[in-house]
């Protein structure tokens, strides 16, 4: 045989070789990986339901949903006013109180989870620091949260975010 | 002959970073001189690939059961839940399982066949004493690994097996219930004993390998045995690890993975106990409660004996005695291809194994009870009285000068 073609068709079958292999376990650590993600059961959409009927204006409740703290504030007349009138320029994450509500803005609500580095937020309790805004106030970094869930002053860069729901005679449903 | 391996150094042409690190730490010329230059008798046949292949598997077990254990949870009230959840939920937890399952029963057949090939070549035999009793300490451990793996998913067949296994040692005189109890952490199989099986089950994969560790270390001082059984003397005789032995042994790790894997995809509870997927329930015993098949000829040696301390020191001895093989063995002949009694030895001993494993799992009455009781009588007259009796009453065949001889012999007499 000559050797020359010998070496050419060796080369072919080791690069091959390396190549299939390195395919099968890139292939292999597919499933482990993913073992890591969400499970199915985790990943099911849980829902969580709150009877709204006992809240009265001015209270808040918190709920739990996927893990996560939902803050559910029943807003004052006077608080929806104020939210409504901010100038919105010059806000971080600039949003009109409307944009935030399809329906009942007497009712907030908002993962209670700062959107800087994930604390919850004070202001649910009527003894809390409530922040120079009167809604929420993170105490890991100092970051302020207006009565529309809104970021207002220090390190956060998101107004806190609205998980979906649904509100139905009084009944909310998240999730 | 063992020196060509302590003068390997890295090749002038490898890259500097390599001759940075290896100056420092020289750990890529060990690497090459163990796993590369390695210099390996030119003769192996395929039963030595089953070395390599344990090793893989355990690297498998390891790997799969570390990712389980991530969503395990050894508690008995949740542990059923949590497999069932893997099977179901978790993203490839079924592969996960099934690997790990199967590969407990890939990991015994390979070691099995591991340890008869060593049988048969006089592998165990001086200079390799210490290298067979650190295979029988893994074997141990596995053995241990495995049972308390069994006991994890918390179904009927882990607890009653757990119930069954354990109180083999309140057979023991005077102490044995109170070792029972310590074992158990209480009066019976309960949640402390789920916690700490757990706790072993995740330990002693990594004393295996420590183990695995030493076992090579020993085979490296004095080099392979082979299918000859003499030593390689020549240089001639020896050939580099790589690339002759890697491709030899990925072209039996392919064949073996796709076994594996046939398992895993097409028959996954082919080894398993359909019991075991009904919940550990403490007040109920199934009706026919059989060890994994790993274990059956070791459960008929235990069930051969009417008396309850004699069974279990039986069994018992029965691994045991495999510490001793290299004092037992008087031949001046290693491997059983020149031996011709020995060979017919060996193959009553294979036959009583399978016997063995076959009666392990019927009712211990009747026809298997009296194959289990012959064949156990057989196991041990193998290694207590035909190994040591044999090597002074055979007359062994020509043994070939050296390894080269062998195969021009071979070819000249086909
Ligand atoms: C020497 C290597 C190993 C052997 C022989 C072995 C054997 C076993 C066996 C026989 C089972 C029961 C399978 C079943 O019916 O579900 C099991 C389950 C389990 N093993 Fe291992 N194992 C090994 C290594 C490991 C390692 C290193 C871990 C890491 C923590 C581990 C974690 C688990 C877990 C969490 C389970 C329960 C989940 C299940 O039942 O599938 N194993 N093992
Ligand atoms: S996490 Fe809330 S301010 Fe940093």
């Amino acid at each position: 045989m000559d050797g020359k073609a010998d070496k050419g068709r060796r080369d072919f079958l080791i690069l091959t070789g390396y190549t299939m292999g390195a395919a099968g376990l890139a292939g292999l650590a597919v499933p482990f990986i993913d073992s890591l993600n969400p499970a199915a059961d985790t990943q099911a959409l849980a829902t969580t339901e709150v009877n709204l009927g006992l809240l009265q204006p001015g209270q808040a409740i918190t709920a739990m949903w996927r893990g996560k703290p939902v803050f559910i504030r029943h807003r004052t007349s006077e608080e929806i006013e104020q939210a409504r009138t901010v100038e919105l320029k010059g806000l971080p994450d600039p949003e009109a109180d409307e944009a935030r509500f399809k329906d009942n803005p007497q009712f907030l609500v908002v993962l209670g989870v700062c959107t800087h580095l994930g604390c919850v937020p004070l202001g649910q309790k009527p003894t809390d620091n409530k922040g120079d805004f009167g809604g929420w106030f993170c105490p890991c970094h100092g970051s302020h949260y207006d009565i529309s869930g809104r970021i207002r002053k220090g390190p956060a860069p998101k107004n806190l975010t609205i998980p979906p729901y649904e509100i139905k005679d009084k009944l909310l449903k998240i999730g | 002959m063992a020196n060509v391996k302590k003068s390997s150094t890295l090749s002038k042409d490898s890259n500097r970073i390599a001759k940075w690190i290896d100056y420092r730490l020289p750990i890529l010329s060990f690497l090459k001189a163990e796993a590369v230059d390695y210099p390996t008798p030119r003769n192996l046949n395929y039963w030595w690939n089953f070395g390599s292949l344990a090793g893989i598997t355990l690297v498998i077990m390891i790997l799969t059961g570390i990712w389980l254990a991530m969503h395990y949870t050894p508690h008995t009230a949740h542990a059923f839940e949590s497999v069932e959840r893997i099977m179901r939920d978790v993203n490839y937890g079924w592969l996960l399982r099934y690997i790990h399952m199967n590969g407990a029963s890939m990991f015994f057949i390979v070691v099995y066949v591991h340890m008869f090939r060593g049988l048969f070549y006089g592998s165990y035999k001086k200079p390799r004493e210490l290298l067979w009793i650190f295979g029988v300490l893994i074997l141990l451990l596995m053995m241990a690994t495995a049972f308390m793996g069994y006991v994890l998913p918390w179904g009927q067949m882990s607890f009653w097996g757990a119930t069954v296994i354990t109180n083999l040692f309140s057979a023991i005189p005077l102490v044995g219930d109170s070792i029972v109890t310590l074992l158990w952490g209480g009066f019976s199989v309960d949640n402390p004993t789920l916690n700490r099986f757990f706790a072993l089950h995740y330990l002693f994969p990594f004393l295996i390998v420590g183990l695995v560790f030493l076992h090579l270390v020993a085979l490296h001082t004095h080099g392979s045995n082979n299918p000859t059984g003499v030593e390689a003397k020549k240089p001639s005789d020896k050939i580099p690890f790589h690339p002759y032995y890697t491709v030899k042994d990925i072209l039996g790790l392919v064949i073996f993975l796709t076994i594996w894997g046939a398992f895993v995809f097409f028959a996954p509870n082919f080894f398993g106990e359909p019991d075991n997927y009904i919940p550990a329930d403490p007040l109920v015993t199934p009706p026919h409660i059989v060890p994994e098949w790993y274990f059956l000829p070791f459960y008929a040696i235990l069930r051969s004996i009417p008396d309850k301390l004699g069974g279990v020191v039986l069994m018992f001895s029965a691994v045991f005695v495999m510490f001793i093989i290299p004092w037992l063995d008087t031949s001046p002949v290693r491997s059983g291809r020149y031996r011709p009694l020995y060979k017919i030895a060996y193959v009553f001993f294979l036959v009583a194994c399978v016997a063995l494993g076959w009666a392990g799992a019927q009712e211990a009455e009747g026809v298997p009870l009296l194959v289990s009781r012959l064949a156990t009588a057989y196991y041990f007259a193998f290694f207590l009285i035909l190994m040591p009796v044999l090597g002074f009453i055979e007359k062994p065949l020509p043994v070939p000068e050296s390894l080269q001889e062998s195969k021009r012999k071979k070819g000249a007499g086909r």
